[in-house]
Order: C-alpha cells, then sequence, then structure tokens
C-alpha cells in the first residue's frame, strides 16, 4: 500500500490506493451496521429543508479541537500537514480512520443524525454518490460558509466548484479524486485497449470484470450507449441496462466485482475489466505487474471523495477551518505527494516544481514525475474525457427506480 | 416452600434464555415485521401504512433468487452429509485416543471469519491457480475450465463453511451409540454393510436431522459464498437483502424479503420434520 515507500514515488504516480482498502471485505461486515440502524427501528426521515448558512453560523466558535473521519490510508501516518495545523491555530486534530465503505458509514451515523446527535466526527470524507446525495436531502450536513472559505476560493479550480453533486459547494469541498476507466493485461488481451466497446468484445468471453456498484456499471452501460452519464434519464438507463444485459447473457462477463477485481485481474482469472486507476498503479507497483490503465475515448468518470461537515458537530468551526488549511497551496502539494490522487489545488503543482528544482537526483525527478503525472495534476484535455455521474433525486425515490434498473443486472 | 422453590427452578434456570431471546430475537423481529408493513423512503421517513402488498411484491420479484437459494442450500446440505458422515463415522469409531485432536481439527477453519475462509479459496481455485493449473498443464482439464464464478463454486463454498455443523451433530449420536447393538447385528449374521444400513444408519438418523438444520438453514440464507465465490447469475437471496439493505437504505423491502425467507424456511423445516417423524426431533432434544 501507500506506505511501501521503498518503491520509487515514480512507480506509484497515478491515483492511489486508499480505494484498495475500501471495498473489499468490509462491506460484507456491513450488514451488521446496517441491522444497527435497524435496531434505532421506526426510521424517521427528516427533510430539514435546508438551515442557511447564515443561520447555522451565527452562534458558532472555535472550541480549539476538531474531528476528523477519514478513509484509512488516505493521509501519511505521521499527520504532518495536521501537525503543521495544530502549530498554527492551536486547534487538537483527532484523526480517526473510520469509515471503510460509504453504505455502511450511512447505515452507522444516519440514525444518529436523524436523532440530533454527535456521530463522533466534525469532518468526515465523503464520496460522491447516493449517500452523499441522501445526507444533503436530509439536511444532515453543514451549510458550509464560504466567506471564511478564502483559501478554498482563491487556490481550487473549475472542475472542483462546479460539481453536480454539489454545485457551487453549499456543503462539500473536494477532498481528492479519481478515475474509473479500464484497466487489463496487454499479455493476455493482446492489444492496445482503447474503448468502451472493447468490454463487450466476444473475443474476450468470459474474460471481462464489470464493477457491481449500481452507479459505476451504469456509467460505462451509458458510454456504451452513447449518453453522458450526467444528462441521462430513465429511458437512457433502461437501454444502457439493455446493453449490460446482452453483455452478461452473452457470457462476455465472467463476475460483478467490488474493488475484489484487482487479484483476478492479476492472476488471469479475468483480462479486462472496469477500474480505479490507483489500484492499478498501485499493484504494478508492488508486484511487478504490467497492468494497463486507460480512460476510454467514449470517457471515464469522476469521482470525488469531498470534506463535510455533520450538522450535529460540535466543533465546526474549528472543522471548517482546517477544511481551508488543507486548501493551502503548500499544505495541499504535501497530501497531493502521499495520496497521489487528483489534487483540487492547481497551484500545489507549482509547489511540487520549486521543491523539485531546490532537489536533486531520484527525489527531484520523484517530484517532477508527481507534478506532471496527468493523474494527479489532469490537462483541461485529460478533464474534458472525464465525466459525472449522475445525480438522482433521492426526494421522489429515483434512486430506487435507478438502483432496480441496474441491479437487475449485476444480482440475477 | 421446598416444594415451591423446586417448581420454580427449571423456570428460573430458563430465565436467563428467556430474557436473551426475548431482548435479541423476539423485540428485533417483531421490530422487523412492523418495519416490514411501512411505506417510504429514508429521505421523506418511513411511515407504518401496513402495506402488505410488499409480500407478493418481493416474492414474484426475488422467486428465482429465493428458489435458487433453497436450491444451493439443499445441494451444500447433501454435500456436508456425504463429506461429514464418513468424517463423523470415523472419529467416533476409529478415532481412539484422539478423538478430542480430530474434533478440533474439525472445527479448525472456524478459528478463521468466514470471509476470509471463502476469500482463500480464490487464490487456490483460480483458473491458473495451485489446483486447477497443474490439471491443465497435464491436459487433464481444457485451457479455459474454471472453477471460480459459477454455481459449482457457490455450493462448495457453502459446503466448506458449514460442514462442522453437519459433523459434530452425527459425531454426537454416533459416539453415544451402544457397541453392543451392532455385534448383536454381526452375532445374527449381519454382514458388515448390513450392520451399517439397518442398524447404526437408522440410530444416526436423529444426528443428521440436526446437522440438516444447522447447515440448510444458514447456508440457504448465506450472501458471503455468493458474493465472493459466484459469477454473474449466481445471486442468492441473502445478497438481494444486504444490497437493500445497504445500498438501497430500502429497509421494508429487506425486511418483507427476510420474512418471506424465513417463513419459506420454517416450511420446509416442520414439513421435513413431519416426513422424518416427530419422534425423531424429540430424540434429538433429549438425546
Amino acid at each position: 500500500m501507500r506506505k511501501n515507500r521503498s518503491i520509487t514515488p515514480a512507480e506509484l504516480r497515478g491515483l492511489t490506493q486508499a480505494r484498495y482498502s475500501r471495498r473489499d471485505t468490509f462491506r460484507l461486515a456491513g450488514l451488521s451496521a446496517a441491522a444497527l440502524a435497524l435496531a434505532g427501528c421506526g426510521v424517521e426521515g427528516q427533510s430539514q429543508g435546508g438551515t442557511t448558512s447564515a443561520d447555522f453560523w451565527a452562534d458558532k466558535k472555535s472550541n480549539g479541537k476538531v474531528r476528523f473521519a477519514n478513509w484509512p490510508l488516505y493521509m501519511d501516518p505521521e499527520k504532518p500537514e495536521l501537525q503543521r495545523f495544530t502549530e498554527q491555530t492551536g486547534i487538537e486534530v483527532e484523526y480517526n480512520e473510520a469509515i471503510q465503505d460509504m453504505p455502511s458509514w450511512f447505515g452507522q451515523i444516519q440514525p444518529l443524525l436523524a436523532n440530533g446527535d454527535d456521530v463522533g466526527a466534525d469532518l468526515m470524507v465523503i464520496s460522491n454518490g447516493q449517500e452523499l446525495t441522501k445526507l444533503i436531502a436530509l439536511g444532515y450536513l453543514a451549510p458550509l460558509d464560504r466567506k471564511q472559505l478564502t483559501n478554498f476560493t482563491e487556490f481550487t479550480d473549475e472542475y472542483h466548484t462546479m460539481s453536480a453533486y454539489d454545485y457551487g459547494n453549499k456543503y462539500t469541498v473536494p477532498y481528492a479524486s479519481g478515475i474509473t476507466g479500464i484497466a487489463y493485461d496487454p499479455d493476455r488481451v493482446g492489444r492496445e485497449i482503447t474503448s468502451i466497446k472493447d468490454l463487450w468484445d466476444p473475443e474476450f468471453k468470459g474474460r471481462v470484470g464489470m464493477m457491481r456498484d449500481p452507479q459505476e456499471i451504469s456509467n460505462f452501460g451509458l458510454f456504451y450507449t452513447g449518453v453522458s452519464p450526467a444528462d441521462s434519464t430513465v429511458d437512457d438507463w433502461k437501454a444502457a441496462a439493455e446493453a449490460l444485459k446482452q453483455q452478461r447473457d452473452d457470457g462476455i462477463v465472467r463476475a460483478y466485482y467490488e474493488q475484489d477485481y484487482i487479484q483476478p485481474l492479476t492472476n488471469g482469472d479475468i483480462w479486462i475489466t472496469m477500474a480505479w486507476s490507483g489500484d492499478i498503479f498501485q499493484v504494478n507497483a508492488e508486484e511487478g505487474s504490467n497492468l494497463k490503465f486507460v480512460i476510454p475515448e467514449e470517457g471515464g468518470t469522476l469521482w470525488t471523495d469531498n470534506l463535510t461537515i455533520p450538522i450535529t458537530a460540535p466543533n465546526p468551526v474549528d472543522a471548517l477551518m482546517l477544511i481551508d488549511f488543507l486548501y493551502d497551496p503548500d499544505v495541499a502539494a504535501s497530501l497531493a505527494e502521499y495520496i497521489n490522487y487528483i489534487c483540487p489545488v492547481p497551484h500545489a503543482k507549482e509547489v511540487l516544481l520549486d521543491r523539485a528544482a531546490e532537489l536533486g537526483g531520484e527525489e527531484k525527478k520523484a517530484l517532477e514525475d508527481l507534478a506532471n503525472s496527468p493523474l494527479v495534476f489532469p490537462s483541461d484535455s485529460d478533464y474534458a474525457k472525464l465525466h459525472d455521474y449522475v445525480v438522482l433525486d433521492v426526494e421522489s425515490g429515483e434512486d430506487e427506480e435507478f438502483n432496480s434498473i441496474f441491479q437487475a443486472i449485476t444480482q440475477a | 416452600m421446598t416444594r415451591l422453590r423446586d417448581r420454580a427452578a427449571p423456570y428460573l434456570l430458563a430465565l436467563p434464555a428467556w430474557l436473551w431471546l426475548g431482548a435479541f430475537f423476539v423485540v428485533p423481529v417483531v421490530g422487523l415485521l412492523w418495519m416490514s408493513l411501512m411505506t417510504g423512503n429514508i429521505i421523506t421517513g418511513f411511515r407504518p401504512t401496513f402495506n402488505v402488498a410488499v409480500y407478493p411484491e418481493v416474492v414474484t420479484t426475488y422467486w428465482e433468487q429465493i428458489l435458487r437459494s433453497l436450491g444451493y442450500g439443499l445441494a451444500a446440505t447433501l454435500l456436508c452429509i456425504v463429506i461429514g458422515y464418513p468424517v463423523a463415522y470415523w472419529i467416533a469409531f476409529h478415532g481412539g485416543a484422539h478423538k478430542s485432536t480430530y474434533l478440533l481439527l474439525v472445527l479448525l477453519p472456524f478459528f478463521v471469519t468466514q470471509v476470509l475462509r471463502t476469500i482463500s479459496w480464490k487464490f487456490l481455485l483460480a483458473d491458473n491457480g495451485l489446483v486447477l493449473g497443474p490439471l491443465k498443464t497435464l491436459g487433464l482439464l481444457p485451457e479455459d475450465a474454471r472453477v471460480l464464478s459459477t454455481t459449482v463454486a457457490v455450493v462448495f463454498g457453502l459446503a466448506y463453511n458449514f460442514l462442522p455443523f453437519m459433523i459434530l451433530p452425527i459425531y454426537a449420536v454416533l459416539e453415544q451409540l451402544d457397541h453392543r447393538v451392532v455385534e448383536a447385528a454381526h452375532d445374527l449374521y449381519a454382514s458388515r454393510f448390513h450392520a451399517f444400513v439397518h442398524v447404526v444408519l437408522p440410530l444416526s438418523l436423529p444426528g443428521v436431522f440436526a446437522g440438516v438444520l444447522l447447515v440448510f438453514v444458514p447456508s440457504s440464507a448465506d450472501y458471503v459464498s455468493a458474493s465472493v465465490l459466484g459469477g454473474t447469475n449466481n445471486t442468492m437471496i441473502g445478497n438481494i437483502i444486504q444490497s437493500q439493505y445497504l445500498v438501497n437504505n430500502a429497509y421494508p423491502t429487506a425486511a418483507a424479503i427476510t420474512f418471506v425467507l424465513m417463513a419459506v424456511l420454517l416450511i420446509g423445516i416442520f414439513s421435513y420434520a413431519r416426513a422424518l417423524g416427530t419422534e425423531r426431533v424429540m430424540e434429538v432434544q433429549t438425546g
């Protein structure tokens, strides 16, 4: 994993590892969390219809501490950035790798939020997707005070302020982003893969892996049928599902995977699969495999893990200060160096190049490679190939229809 | 006074169990039933509407996965009998002084969680892995043969995970078996085979009965095996319940499916108990 620093950072460049441990076995353990949620019974939805930012922040003060819930392996274990934050502001940070996957984290915090209770975190990293949409719709996230986020306003780019799921960053600001594309083993596939259509090629019958997550697989079905996910309609979903059903019934798909596609890909059970780029860079670095990752010509998807403040957080001011601190280009550069995901602060690239200029040899090259990696600092043309997820109207139950259409494919 | 205490004693002894079951089984089950009759979603909230229509709905949507789960559970149970009975027999009759060691070996896999045990199969049974690789090199299997992502993998995975639940009750019954009845059979000129079929086997059926219950119920409701070892059309009802809870937050649907599954399993078990005769069930309970 990321802690393996003996590998040259250049080999590790790319979006990386946090997703590795996330979705694998934990999902299987998640059911107990849901059962707990259910034990809270009489599940109340509380559409709060939006506290305004001004109302929320009016009586809030800094308390000198903040609790940060994040995914595993998503920050240098020494936490240099958090130490700097404490030195500068005097605010103590309690950092917890509490989040293993979105569904079970949601199952864990939802009953607490519904009761207006503290979830044990003032700041939490939430991936864009149905859980985030639900948290926003339920009024469970604090509306951010943009006036306090001066670094964010100054240093981020348009790609991180115009997301489809939270346009204008009312509730979220990105922590890091990544890409879903295609990974393949060139030795087995025997040709260069460029298109989504390659995942439907009968030549690879029984050797194709697809993702089980309804939103991930729908994106690729939609690309196959020529539709951009963010603009898709119910009819598009049905057409995409039809294409995916065909792919399944023709025996092309071997199985639908969570993150457990990596091992079958390395040992040759599958040859070509939907993948998160960071996984592939990591596995190549660790196992010396020669897997390739491509963003297909039809497009790939951009996902983002976001910094959010639960509405019940006792220390929201401190959380907000920490969010803004992470957008200082120096800090963002330091984070990017460890995380290897897409950095939401383009200025961090200059910081890294400046730092590289002062160094020599291996270290210089490693930092330059990082700064110039299209997978950490994508160019405009790279971004042009990346699409947003469709944002479902969870209030009208659109997500139920969406999920049932695609789960009928993956859970037959 | 003493008489009263004598009479109350059994109830007092059973009290912890009743409290335990009441708090952790009855209350959640009633809650679940209540939940299944609600409508709504996680955003608008779930309200009790006595929506019984959810039951026919989940049955029509998921009958295939329900039947498949029962089928897989049954196949896994049969496999467990075929594999487990001889093991139990051997330990009981030929285990000698090391019986407890052998029993420990049977239980040893339980020291590792089911998820990890199942995932380890993916290494073993990979298309070019330790098992299939050599067979393919020797030309005993076609190059594109596979075990993973198939029905066979799921069923064997289930059988593997629940095998000790079959071995232990059969062993317990065989261990108690009075050897003199076998000797009597031999004295009456029964061959070893006949003695087994007409004496040992019938006497061991209560153990098999208990084993069947212990294996069939959890394996039909399992979701790990299909999720890790299954392919495109191997989804079991447990996987559906899991994604209804966690991915869709459709708690009423998930609760309703849970109840349908429980009902189907209960009906199955009761018909099975009837077919085998209730006294056998009693025997299991008492001995």
